[in-house]
């Protein structure tokens, strides 16, 4: 099988991930107890107006048919309106997304060195004092909360010391300090967890690559450890740790939520926030079919980074 | 085994108590602490509450968000409520759903990676299909359209932790059955022609107890981060109950001033998931702790 049918068969494999996934994200929605119609009207609603509602909303058909309906409306990008601000939830989206994506992205390219930079000086110094306190220093920022993270950074940048802004308000003309100012926390929160998990990753996938024959031969042959591990085993990890950095980034995914909501960011998983609180839920199916695209579209990558550096993969 | 069986036999008692001292001497050091902080914290969430100073719900300061005093050991939060009081009920709260939510997602898992190794090949196949597609689905994300669509009372949030935390468990639990299926023994035992009940309780069971125990570790690490991250949204335990999530949120309003009430159930939270992950990791357990938190 050449790479380019078995990264082929990948992609069908994730297309099929997320169609099931769909189905359980529909199916729990809308296992609703109330039903969105008289939920939507209130209490004093009329017989009457709640069948009409409930017609116009399509509540009348079957499950399935709702599903398929539903399905087809995802794909061609118009998912009904939002139930608690009447507007289309694609106009919502579309104003939110770009907000999150710039803020995703913005971690993703700040984390990446640093993590990179922490992993790679772990494996160099394996079982060093470095390498222990670092395993310690990730093990523990990978278990500690983000809203911990949040109000920390909030107490000591905003209230003591006064320097950054304790929720995003971007002005209508921003300058780049004002930017700087705003992204700040949010982006350091985010990137706290991912770097952690990026740089342990990269740890282990570089240590296992040091542990080939032909490391141990560069090392035997009298080079350096630094030469050993930039020169020979590196450019051999970049599949693995490349699968590595994609797989950490899923973190944004779950940090965005808590770290959005904190400081009144308005991006993609703030209204996915509101749209729970509201039982809002074409909205919230909506987000919620975004964050799993993008977590499977992640994965997908990870993976053909694997198979695109791993010969043996690519006859498989 | 022999070692313990041979002449001079000491009693079986004094060598498993040498064992495990030696064992626990072996920890790093970060390990220990762990392990004693997880002591403290298990022993706050069972005897916590009777210690404390005021009654939960009981207005007692003053002022709002006080600093350290005598009557308020860890100052009062915003509506002038004992800090102290409070985190101790809390933590009873959080220490205690996840660690419900936790064991049922692992038992839950377990029994059905258990099924599925000892099953047709395609009811395997479905149900691993399935548990995949509920992977893919960011935890935070499943918890959230869980919490819309059922609400949050407590016994729905236990059931909505574990049903996130399940697809995870069995994940692991799949592919170590799947292994010990694989083994001489439980070839020879089917070979005997066991049935598949006598193969998955009699021959893989027992020896996917500890791994699974270890991979409970984590679930409970995950579901104290999920339920509390819930709470602080304020779509996790709902007032007048309160976990450690709720407390933070419920005072962010005292964070300019930099108040006591909103930073300690935050640390609360960080000092038992950041003790329980290290702990964890100094027994040896299951390295990887990847994509679960998402």
């Amino acid at each position: 099988m050449t790479t380019l049918q078995l990264i082929l068969k990948r992609l069908g494999a994730a297309a099929l991930t997320l169609l099931l996934v769909s189905m359980i994200v529909f199916t729990i929605s809308s296992l609703l107890p109330g039903d969105a119609a008289s939920e939507t009207l209130g209490q004093s609603a009329t017989p009457e107006a709640v069948a009409a509602l409930r017609a116009q909303l399509g509540l009348n058909e079957p499950a399935p048919a709702r599903y398929l309906h539903w399905l087809g409306s995802l794909f061609t990008g118009d998912p009904g309106r939002s139930m608690s601000s009447d507007l289309p939830v694609r106009t919502l989206i579309a104003s939110r997304l770009p907000k999150s994506l710039f803020l995703a992205g913005l971690t993703a390219l700040i984390a990446t060195p640093i993590a990179l930079a922490l992993g790679v000086a772990a494996a160099m110094r394996k079982d060093s004092t470095l390498d222990r306190g670092l395993s310690l220093l990730t093990l523990s920022m990978v278990a500690a909360p983000e809203f911990l993270v949040a109000t920390l950074g909030v107490l000591l940048f905003a209230v003591k010391l006064r320097w950054l802004p304790s929720i995003t308000l971007i002005p209508e003309h921003p300058s780049a300090l004002d930017l700087l100012r705003a992204y700040a926390l949010p982006v350091a929160t985010l990137a706290f967890g991912v770097i952690a998990q990026m740089a342990r990753m990269t740890r282990a996938a570089l240590i296992d690559q040091l542990q080939q024959p032909y490391a141990e031969m560069a090392t035997l042959k009298g080079l350096s450890r630094p030469r050993v591990v930039l020169v020979h085993a590196l450019p051999n990890a970049a599949g693995p740790v490349a699968n590595a950095i994609a797989l950490s980034l899923s973190y944004l995914l779950g940090g965005a939520i808590i770290v959005e909501t904190i400081f009144n960011y308005p991006g993609i998983a703030s209204l996915m926030v509101d749209a729970v609180t509201s039982r809002d839920m074409p909205l919230l199916q909506a987000c919620a079919m975004i964050f799993c695209a993008a977590y499977l579209a992640l994965v997908l990558i990870a993976d053909v980074c694997a198979i695109l550096s791993n010969p043996r993969l690519r006859q498989a | 085994m022999s070692e313990i069986a041979s002449p001079p036999a000491p009693d079986a008692a004094a060598v498993a108590r040498t064992a495990r001292r030696r064992r626990w001497r072996g920890l790093p050091l970060s390990a220990r602490a762990a392990a004693a902080v997880v002591v403290f914290w298990v022993l706050v969430a069972l005897l916590g509450p009777m210690f404390a100073p005021h009654p939960v719900g009981a207005i007692v300061a003053d002022d709002v968000f006080e600093g350290f005093s005598l009557r308020s050991p860890l100052g009062s939060d915003y509506l002038g409520r004992d800090v102290l009081s409070r985190m101790l009920s809390g933590a009873r709260y959080t220490v205690g759903l996840s660690l419900a939510a936790a064991l049922l997602a692992s038992t839950t898992g377990g029994a059905l990676a258990l099924t599925a190794a000892v099953s047709r090949r395609w009811v395997d196949e479905l149900m691993s299909r399935l548990m995949d597609a509920f992977i893919s689905i960011p935890s935070k994300v499943l918890a959230l359209v869980m919490v819309a669509a059922f609400g949050s009372s407590i016994p729905l949030l236990l059931l909505i932790a574990a049903v996130t935390y399940t697809p995870g468990a069995f994940r692991i639990g799949r592919s170590i059955a799947v292994g010990l299926g694989q083994m001489d023994y439980v070839q020879v035992a089917r070979a005997r022609g066991e049935g598949r009940l006598h193969i998955a309780c009699r021959e893989i069971l027992p020896n996917m107890v500890r791994p699974l125990l270890a991979d409970f570790g984590l679930r409970f690490v995950f579901v104290v981060l999920l339920l509390s991250g819930l709470s602080f949204l304020g779509l996790g335990v709902q007032p007048p109950h309160a976990d450690l999530g709720s407390l933070v949120r419920e005072n962010t309003s005292g964070l300019g001033d930099g108040a006591l009430a909103v930073v300690l159930p935050a640390v609360a939270i960080a000092t038992l998931t950041i003790s329980v992950n290290l702990l964890i990791d100094g027994l040896g357990g299951p390295r990887s702790r990847g994509k679960d938190r998402g």
